[in-house]
């Protein structure tokens, strides 16, 4: 074990390296770059035993990944924005093909106009495609839900490909300090990937193929279905697992932070939730029942946790780095639509906020809880969806 | 926590010098945060950078805009860019200039001074036209306020500085052993 000082681009390659990935294939976008600049270091200079494959776009660094994998290698790539809504085809062919893939995506803008800061558009809208989805809030995490979510994703139960995201620059571009564990501790958490069936020209068989409406389509698609829900209890096992060895976890699939008896709870992915912890202990230090449930998971949707929250809870803010234009943030629709089912559901709100890198500061979250509390004296919703900080003239 | 705000030019090096920073504190037990605002810089621009350091995790993640102290790379930035925006009451305000501080007007607070030009220029560092003065100006930071040691830099110098290490340290300790202090 050793600590340094890195980025969370950096951290990124530094989980592809100790989880040995074998083959890496990918094209350049910032703020991704770095990931894998840092890779093809690892890989030339022999520290890492990889093929790794230039590609001329990320459609194509995605159909290698699913080949490779195919092989029964085990597979990393690296994109933001762009590049990652230009392989969406090809996201949806990895879970259908059944191929634990892992990527890193920066969360970026999406143009026009052209942005390249903080955004959650990109990867939110790949919410079907069959992909585990993990929203890391710091350099540590990233490292760490690389080794783990290998471990989830090659696991026979699930055999589904993730990602996992970064915000642009509060982590890509951000030195913070990580523990880089040792590779022989590593290596005893994770075996190698060994797929049930693979390309193997002495045990050959058909991939890939056609089925009629009548043959087995929709019964492929409820096996992926039924292997996304097992993902659940495979992600909260391995991070029990990856405890007992690295003395850290991450708080599984939604990772609460003194919401035990919190009146007010402020739901949010990524790296603002760091943000809102600081705040949250100002509020409790005043003797303010706040607390925050960070989405760390967003597929699979942690029903069950967003159920157990709601018990006990007057008023949920749901914060979302995206808009769905029609209605809503996605993470305010399916935290809704995960409570409409139970009774005595808290006031629930849409905080939309930090699009585009917009910065949320201390105050940006001072001023959502605050609004939060005053809807829980009222007992009631000024309004349902609310855009935070917009500039004036902004409408 | 302690907030540090860097104003530089694209290629002057002030998100390394972040990093460095971090970096030293780190050496000494702290947790940091370092980082750029935000990419796409383009060589001469204004580039602004943070450091962030704390007893106690660093969990905050926006810019700074309340900084207890302020580097300036560029003397010219002081006509372009209102360094001092939000800079905390005692702040101090480290300027790379050939000038003493009280040669230095229309800044309010704490000056001191170094010329880290001529530093990094003896060293080697960058062009004469394009001086890389990073790690020289972290040196003279080191003794104007004592936040982090001269040896921990150096070290972090030694360890982390993209190219010429040696030449990069021996900027800092001159720096260090130079900058001028002046009053209120």
């Amino acid at each position: 074990m050793v600590k340094k000082v890195i980025t969370g681009n950096y951290a990124s390659s530094y989980g592809a390296k100790l989880a040995r990935a074998q083959v890496i294939a990918a094209y350049p976008i910032t703020p991704q770059t770095s990931v894998v600049e840092k890779i093809a270091e690892f890989v030339a200079s022999g520290e890492m035993e990889a093929q790794y494959i230039k590609v001329e776009s990320e459609h194509s660094a995605m159909a290698a990944c699913i080949t490779a994998s195919q092989t029964g290698a085990r597979t990393f790539t690296a994109t933001s924005a762009h590049g990652l809504t230009l392989m969406h085809e090809m996201l949806i062919w990895a879970s259908g093909a059944r191929t634990p893939v892992l990527m890193t995506n920066v969360n970026r803008a999406m143009a026009p106009p052209w942005s390249v800061w903080a955004d959650h558009l990109d990867s939110v809208a790949q919410r079907d495609t069959g992909w585990i989805q993990y929203y890391c809030e710091s350099n540590q995490e990233v490292l760490d839900t690389i080794i783990t979510a290998y471990k989830v994703g090659e696991s026979r139960d699930v055999l589904l490909p993730s990602f996992l995201t970064l915000d642009a620059f509060y982590l890509s571009h951000t030195y913070e300090t990580v523990d880089i564990p040792d590779q022989d501790e590593v290596d005893k958490f994770l075996p190698s990937f060994d797929p049930p069936y693979k390309f193997d020209v002495e045990d050959p068989h058909l991939f890939g193929s056609l089925s009629f409406p009548h043959q087995f389509y929709m019964e492929w698609r409820y096996q992926i279905s039924l292997s996304m829900e097992k993902a659940r209890e495979k992600i909260l096992e391995t991070e029990a697992e990856f405890k007992k060895i690295f003395g850290r976890s991450h708080g599984g699939l939604l990772d609460t932070y003194r919401c035990d008896d919190a009146e007010v709870v402020l739901i949010a992915a990524g790296t603002m939730a760091s943000t809102i912890r600081e705040v949250v202990d100002w509020y409790r230090d005043k003797g303010v029942k706040v607390g925050l449930a960070r989405l760390r998971v967003f597929r699979p949707f942690p029903v069950k946790e967003v159920r157990e929250l709601a018990e006990s809870v007057d008023v949920i803010g749901v914060l979302d780095r995206s808009y769905s234009f029609g209605y809503g943030g996605a993470f305010f629709a399916e935290t809704a639509g995960a409570l409409y089912n139970v009774p005595d559901k808290p006031l629930i709100k849409n905080y939309v906020v930090g699009i585009g890198g917009r910065d949320v500061t201390p105050d940006t979250v001072s001023g959502i809880l605050n609004n939060a509390i005053s809807l829980k004296d009222k007992g009631e919703l000024d309004q349902e969806i609310e855009w935070i900080e917009l500039k004036e003239g902004g409408d | 926590m302690i907030e540090i705000r860097f104003h530089g030019r694209g290629g002057q090096g002030a998100v390394v010098a972040s990093n460095l920073l971090a970096m030293a504190a780190f050496r000494e037990g702290k947790d940091v945060q370092a980082f750029p605002y935000f990419g796409v810089e383009r060589r001469g621009a204004p580039v602004t950078a943070f450091t962030k350091l704390d007893d106690k995790p660093v969990r905050i993640k926006s810019q700074i805009y309340e900084p207890d102290h302020v580097i300036v790379m560029d003397a010219s930035l002081l006509k372009a860019v209102d360094v001092t925006q939000g800079l905390k009451a005692g702040g101090l305000v480290l300027i790379n200039t050939d000038k003493k501080p009280q040669e230095v007007h229309g800044i309010k607070g704490k000056i001191a001074t170094v010329d880290a030009t001529a530093i990094a220029v003896k060293h080697g560092l960058g062009s004469r036209e394009a001086p890389i003065v990073n790690t020289a100006i972290l040196g003279a930071f080191a003794k104007a306020t004592g936040i982090v040691k001269i040896e921990s830099l150096v070290e972090s110098i030694l360890d982390s500085a993209p190219a010429k290490k040696d030449e990069n340290a021996e900027a800092a300790k001159e720096a260090y052993e130079s900058v001028l202090m002046g009053g209120e």
